[in-house]
Parts: C-alpha cells; structure tokens; sequence
C-alpha cells in the first residue's frame, strides 16, 4: 500500500521534444492517498495509457519523478516496485493450471509453499475460482481468465498498487456489470491503492471514489463523481461525462455580464477578475448541464425562447432538444413530452451556469 | 542485449560464407583455381560470365528456367484462386477429403514421380517443353497455393461478397475487380512461394526435359559432371541462379516476416 | 459461415483435372508396375505381392531407408532448437529486422542443384575455402570422396545451411504474434527469462513449431537434389538416401517392380508421419 505522488512528471516518445504538442504527457503533479479507488477517465490517446505504463515502470518518463511513499522509484524496473497490472485483454499462462497461474508470482519470489497455498486459496475464493483450481488456465471463459489476471496481482500481500488497463474491453456486456461490481467489492476487502484506466465513464464513475479526468496528455480535472458532475472544471469534462453532456454555448462578457444570443445569463458567481478585464482575450462559452436546464414559463427570470426540435421519452426522465436561434439546447425533463415545433421557453439554474475560458472555468462560486 | 545480437550475426556470417566462396570462384581463372588455394581471386576475370552470355546453350538455360517458372506461377494461382474461394466460401460433398488429398501431394516424394512422369508427360507428346516442367510442377505448387489462398480468403468477411451481389454485380466482374485486390498480399504470397518451389526444383524438370526446354540447373549438372570440370565457369552460373531469388525475395521483405505465417498461423 | 454449395465443385475443378492427372495417373502407373513383372516389349505378367516382398527383405532397402532415417533424425535434432535458437535471438522490432529476414531467407531461394555444387566447390580439399582450411589450418584430414563420416557430416551441415532458416523464419513469425502484454505482465510477476521462454513463448509457437517440423520432415525425408550432386550417393553407398536409391533403381536400371514397388512403401511411409503431424495440427486447433 502506498501514496503515490508525481512530481513534476512529463514524457514525450521522441527523442528531443520541442513544442507542448510533442509531450505524450504534459506537466502533472498529482498525489494519491493510500488504499484509494481512482480512476483514469479520458479518449483514447489522452495518455492514459503512457501515464499507467510509468506508474507500473513498463516506461520511464522522460522528465520528473514518482515516489511511492516518498521513496523515488522512478527508474525501478517493474517487478521491483511491488505493483500489479491487469491488461485489456486477459494475459494468463496457457500451460499451467489456475492454481499455478496464482502462484507463479509468489513462486518467482522464493515464498514458503504452505504459505503459497494459503494465499491463493484465499484470493481463489475471493474471486469466486475455487472450482476451477486444477483446471487448465486456457479452457476457461474471458471473464474467468481476466479474474485469474486480477488474482496474479492481489495474491501478492506486498503489492503497493494495482493497475487496471481498460480490463473489461474484452468482456461480455453482461458479466461486465458482474465484473464491476466484483472489483468494487475487492477493494473493500483488500484496501490496496487502486487505478482504473476506461474511456467508459459508466466504469470509472462506479468504481472510483475520486476520478483523474484527462484529455491530450493533461489533468483536466481531479474530484469525487459528484464533483465532476456538479462543477466541471473543464469543457471537456462536463461534455465528456453525462449523457447527453454539458450543453456549451458561445457567449461574449461584457461589463461582467455573461451574454448569450444578446441575453444576459445569472451565473453561479461572478466572473474571474482578469477575464472581466480583459473579456476578449480567451474563447468564452457557457456551459450548463441540461439537468439543470428546465422548461419554465414566459416572463420568468433567467429564461431563454425557443422551438423543440425533438423530445425523447427515456421512461424515466424526457430528453428535449430546443433551437434558440442557431443553437441547440439540451434539457431533461419530466412529466409530459412536448411535441416538435411546439414553442417552448428554457429555465437556466443560475447556481450550476458557468463561464468557461478556452474550456477552463471562469466563474467562481458565490461566496454564501 | 548486445551479446545477443552476436548470434544471428554469427548465423548469418555461416550462410554467406559458401556464397562469398562461389562468387570468389566465379571471378577465377580455371589455372587459379586448379593451381592451388586462394582466398581472394589473384587474377580478376569475368571471362566464366562473358562465356555465359554469349553461349546459347548457357543463357538458354536461364531463360527456359524462367519460363517455366512464370508458367507454373500463373497456371497455379489461376486454378487455385476458385479453388480457394469454393474451400473458403462453401461446404460442399467431399471438401474436407478433397483439401486433405491435396496436401498429401505436397508431401510425395518427387523421386516416385520421376520415371512415371517421364513415361505420361512423353505419352502426352510434350516432353521437353516448358509446358511439361510447369504442369509436373503443378503437383506440388497448386496444393500450397490453395492452402496460402484459402487462409488469406477467410479473412475476408462474407459481407463483402454480400454486399456486390446486392450491388448488382456479376460473379466474375465481383471476383475479378473487388475480391481479387481485397487478397493482393496472399497472392502475393502464393506466388512467391510457387516461383520458389518451381526454381530450386531439379529432378523433375530434369526428367521432363532434353534439349529444347532444359532449365539452367540440367546445363550446370552436364558440366560439373565431366571430370576436369571448369569450375570457374560452373561457379558463374551458381552465382548468376541465385540473382533472380534475392530479386523476388526483395520485392517481398516486408512480407517475409508476416507472410510466413502462410495466413493461418 | 460456409454455405451449402454443391456447385463449388466447379471453382475446383481445374485444381482437381490438374492435380489428378500428374497424381492419380502416375500413381495408378506405379501400381500397375508394382504387382507386375515385365521382360519388355509390353509383356506384364501377374506378380502379386512379390516386389513389395522382395523390396521390404532387401539389404539395399534397408540399408537405404535406415540411412535416410539416421538423416532425418538428425537434422531435425539440429535445426528445429537451432532455428528457434536464432529467432528468439533477432529483435522484434527496428530497422534490421528485414535486412536479416532476406539475408536468411537467401539459400532458400537458391536451386538445389547450385546449393550442392556450392557445397562441392565449398569443400574440396586442396581448393575449397572449407577443405583447405580443415586440412591444412586444422590438420585435421578432410575429404568427402574418400571418408564416409565426412561425406555425411558435409551433408548434414549443407541441409542445416540450407533449410535452418526455414525454422528460423516459421518461429520468428509466431515470436512476433505474441503481444507486448505477455511480456509485461511476466516482468511484473519477477519471470526469469527461462520461464518466459517455457511460459509464454513456446506454448504460444506450438503451432508455428508444428508446421515447421512437418515440413522439415516431409522435405528431408524425400530430399534427392543436394545430396546427389554433392556427394553422388558416395563413397560407396554411404550417402544413399532413400530417394536417391529409388532413382537408380527406376531411371538407372529400369527394375520397374521395384521401382514401384519401393516407390509406394516409400509413399506410405511419408504419408504416414505426415498425417500423424497434421493430425495432432488440427486437433489443437478445435480445442
């Protein structure tokens, strides 16, 4: 178990990086506590990847370090910093049966065999693979054989941290939700630092309890579900995470007014200084989730008019998609479905409205 | 990792040796040659190629080996691409058996083949002709062929195939002008390997020919057999057999690795 | 999934006209021979199952079949560990990776019959770069024409220069299949070399290894070419092999019985082995 910091952390694959776009891996520092759940949340190529392979030592970064528990291990090879990997796709020993899939690692580091047993029929049983011990490890079924991965990394009692890398892409839909919950339950019992890596954030929202949000090989934000959800840091998370995502809009400041469509927005607080100064130097949107977006009636404060160009009943919740002007606007909704063409008019929450500058946001909160 | 990389350098250093001998050789005098031991040619001549080139029963040689190689490359793929395509697209009575019967052609002897072939391809009228070495050659090319063919084929997805005939397209122009390009590394690859088989091959295209159609390898075999042979000249033919090989076998390098694996493996 | 289609059986017709007339026709030919005895003038008379018997009580048979045996065996003793040896040596990846492939891949390509007067010309012993350098480098006395055991030991390491790299090639081919994952997860488990060797590479070249031994089996087992024109069968009969003896036989002396007689145990035998390859092939594929 280990807190595990990056300090000052950069990697590009070429051999001499000029520009911020030949960097894989921009600037991080980050810390995570000991025996968390987190999860790495980005689109393929966002570097999720190349940052896991550094923890894990399969790569070493080009600049900065790591530590776990204060101690530099980055230049340690991988079997020397007490970590576990689980792949996309299971990687298990054909030859060998269940069992001494298990024990290979142990076996490799020169432990008791009567020890070797009693953990690997305490992972077994945890992982629900005491039935197929003596069985082949190649016969089995893809959900099984990626327990066994997960098994080789948990049976080890001085792993530091265990790393997933998108490990149920290969997985059955059904038996994925299985395979989640399983994992969720494991870390419970086990408290071993934990990193999950998807593009899925079904997957990393269940699972983690905080969330590393990035995009092109930066951190774009770093919080609880909740977090990310409620007060998205970036553009990109709150149009990455939700469905349908955070609706963005273009807007102009002016005299510390947000405008859309020539209309001034309440916000959740007021704008950042140095953007009220000078509001043209960034790009600047909007944005608002469209849970926060209700259909309200004329004449009410902070509304926006408009034409529904489709309404879909989820059963649970409605989905209405409205035209005001040129752009189009998300709102979930309840009760009745409105049909399209019908006039309708958009309540905007003032608490959750925000400002964004070039995708950063750029309202604070208001002070209670 | 340096110490490693000693061992295929090492190999290959052992393959080069006796073809850096043979080219040695080639650029010899018989009198160097017969005198006594050289490890680098004392007197350069080019004499053992130039007669090479200017006598025709040497350079006919070549260009009757050649020609039966190309023959039996394009005969091969031309019936075994439908062939392929039935074995990978149908089930049909008998298609197990039948694959199965083919492979064990490739295994045959070549030597039980020898003096029957004789006795047929002369019945049949074409002994000595290119046509006779390209046919015999068939036994064992067509049967690989099918098998590099059917394995590239079944990568392709039946959808494809779908999807021309629902697009209107006749089952010729289909084969012809959308499956055939889908699978140009497979025959790529079955070609390749039909020009290897038939270009080392000796006994049968030796067997099947006399006069008018005798490969290079019948030519250099008349010579190194008389006693006193020139050893120079015979080692200028070698040389110049080998050239042809190392052309194919770099046209397809970036292959060779992926190739090999023959599609299924 | 393949479609019922009993029409497929004209896309392979021409394969099959092709390859049943060079197979089926020569083959009926042979056992018309096989069971027959002939004086000339095209007079068969009926001989039962006598040339098989003659043939399989032989001492030149035997003597022809157990030499070739001995060099099969060895070869692929040789070259199948060689061959893997070497691939698992070559780097995975970079730029001289197919400078390598194609210099390996060269005696592949070069006619038979040049490989065994290469090997003539390689090894002669006052004249050849290898004959003059075993005997008056090393001393030690070196000539094919005369000594048995050289004559072999020059054919046995003229096939493993000419066929190695077949090996080679076949398990660099399942070398590189096998993702960098594999490998990953054995560095984190603390595998040792060896154990990544017997682990993950060998039961992942299992099918690759298959094919390369069936072929270097088949190939070695009806070799004829190299050996003929290097050593002629000599000294002696020391360097008969199978193929070789059977060529004497039928294109030499004309003994057609058993000729054919020899030709189809021959035939059986090689059929045989290699179904017993092909067999354990597919079975591992089902699974």
């Amino acid at each position: 178990m280990a807190e595990i910091t990056l300090d000052g952390l950069r990697h590009s694959y070429l051999p001499n990086p000029k520009k911020q776009s030949d960097y894989a891996l921009k600037q991080m520092d980050l810390k995570w506590s000991d025996g968390g759940a987190y999860a790495l949340l980005g689109p393929s190529g966002c570097g999720k990847s190349t940052l896991l392979n550094i923890i894990s030592g399969l790569l070493i970064p080009s600049e900065g370090r790591i530590l776990f528990n204060d101690q530099d291990v980055t230049s340690l090879a991988p079997d020397e910093r007490n970590i576990a990997q689980v792949f996309q796709f299971p990687v298990i020993y054909d030859t060998m049966t269940v069992y001494d899939n298990l024990a290979f690692p142990l076996r490799n580091r020169g432990i008791a065999e009567d020890r070797i047993e009693q953990r690997v029929r305490e992972i077994s049983t945890m992982l629900e693979l005491d039935d197929m011990l003596s069985q082949r490890a190649s016969g089995l079924t893809p959900d099984n054989k990626q327990k066994i991965s997960m098994g080789r990394g948990l049976v080890r009692d001085d792993v530091n941290v265990i790393m997933f890398d998108e490990p149920l892409t290969v997985i059955d839909p059904l038996l994925k939700w299985k395979l989640r919950s399983k994992l969720k339950e494991l870390h419970q019992k086990v408290n071993v630092t934990m990193i999950y890596v998807t593009h899925d954030q079904t997957e990393a929202l269940t699972f983690a309890d905080q969330v590393v949000v990035m995009q092109e090989g930066e951190v774009v934000q770093v919080g609880t579900p909740i977090e990310l959800f409620e007060r998205p840091a970036h553009t990109f998370v709150g149009h990455f995470i939700g469905s349908p995502g955070m609706n963005i809009l273009p807007c102009e400041i002016l005299d510390g007014k947000a405008l859309f469509n020539q209309q001034a927005l309440e916000l959740e607080g007021p704008i950042r200084a140095d953007l009220a100064a000078s509001p043209d130097s960034a790009r600047t949107e909007i944005g608002i989730r469209p849970e926060h977006v209700s259909l309200g009636k004329a004449g009410d404060s902070n509304t926006l008019g408009g034409t529904v160009r489709k309404a879909v009943d989820l059963g649970h919740q409605n989905v209405v998609e409205v035209l005001v002007g040129e752009h189009r606007i998300n709102a979930i909704t309840e009760g009745d479905l409105p049909a399209a063409g019908d006039e309708v008019t958009l309540h905007f929450q003032p608490e959750y409205t925000r400002v964004y500058a070039d995708g950063w946001i750029a309202t604070e909160e208001a002070k209670a | 990792m340096k110490a490693r990389a000693l061992v295929p350098i090492i190999y290959i250093l052992f393959l080069l040796l006796p073809i850096y001998w043979l080219v040695a050789m080639s650029f010899k005098t018989t009198n160097e040659i017969l005198g006594g031991f050289s490890l680098f040619p004392q007197t350069w001549t080019i004499e053992n190629y130039a007669v090479i080139f200017t006598d025709p029963s040497w350079y006919w040689g070549y260009i009757n080996s050649i020609g039966y190689v190309s023959l039996n490359t394009i005969i091969s793929l031309a019936a075994a691409l439908p062939a392929a395509y039935a074995f990978s697209r149908y089930r049909f009575l008998g298609d197990k058996h039948l694959f199965f019967w083919l492979l064990t052609n490739r295994m045959a002897p070549a030597a039980v083949f020898a003096l029957p072939f004789f006795q047929l391809y002369s019945a049949v009228g074409i002994f000595d002709t290119h046509l006779a070495v390209a046919l015999a050659h068939c036994l064992f090319n067509i049967p690989l062929a099918v098998w590099i063919l059917e394995g590239f084929m079944s990568g392709v997805p039946k959808e494809l195939d779908e999807t021309a005939y629902v697009d209107g397209y006749s089952f010729p122009a289909f084969f012809l002008k959308i499956f055939v390009p889908t699978i140009k590394a497979g025959i790529g690859v079955a070609a390749f390997f039909c020009f290897m088989f038939s270009w080392v091959e000796l006994l049968l295209a030796k067997t099947l020919t006399a006069v008018a159609a005798k490969p290079i390898a019948a030519v250099m075999t008349k010579t190194s057999s008389s006693a006193g042979f020139e050893l120079g000249l015979l080692a200028a033919a070698g040389v110049l057999t080998i050239i042809p090989g190392a052309i194919v076998i770099y046209f397809v390098r970036n292959y060779i690795a992926k190739g090999f694996a023959l599609g299924r493996v | 999934m393949k479609t019922l289609n009993q029409k497929a059986w004209f896309f392979v017709l021409p394969v099959l006209i092709l390859v049943a007339f060079n197979a089926l026709v020569p083959l009926m030919t042979v056992v018309n021979y096989s069971v027959q005895e002939t004086f000339g003038d095209n007079l068969f008379f009926w001989q039962g199952l006598d040339w098989f018997q003659q043939v399989l009580r032989s001492e030149r048979f035997h003597g022809a079949l157990g030499r070739q045996a001995l060099f099969t065996i060895t070869i692929l003793l040789i070259e199948i560990p060689l061959g893997v040896a070497i691939a698992l040596a070559m780097p995975r990846k970079g730029f001289w990776v197919p400078v390598c492939l194609v210099l390996m891949a060269l005696p592949l390509l070069i006619p038979w019959n040049v490989v065994g007067a290469m090997w003539n010309i390689f090894t002669l012993p006052d004249i050849g770069l290898a004959g003059y350098t075993i005997n008056e480098v090393l001393g030690i006395e070196y000539n094919m024409t005369r000594s048995p055991l050289a004559a072999w030991i020059t054919i046995i390491v003229m096939d493993v220069w000419h066929w190695t790299s077949l090996v080679v090639l076949l398990s660099y081919a399942g070398i590189i299949s096998i993702p960098d994952a594999y490998y990953q997860a054995a560095k984190i488990d603390g595998a040792s070399n060896w154990a990544v060797f017997r682990y993950i590479q060998l039961p992942k070249m299992k099918r690759v290894l298959t094919i390369a031994v069936l072929l270097r089996f088949m190939d070695s087992f009806n070799i004829y070419t190299e050996p003929f024109v290097l050593t002629g069968g000599g000294p002696g009969n020391s360097t008969t092999l199978l193929s070789i003896d059977l060529v004497k036989t039928a294109l030499g002396q004309f003994d057609l019985g058993p000729a054919a007689a020899m030709s189809l145990i021959y035939f059986a035998v090689t059929l045989l082995v290699s179904w017993l390859f092909y067999t354990i092939m597919t079975k591992d594929d089902a699974q």
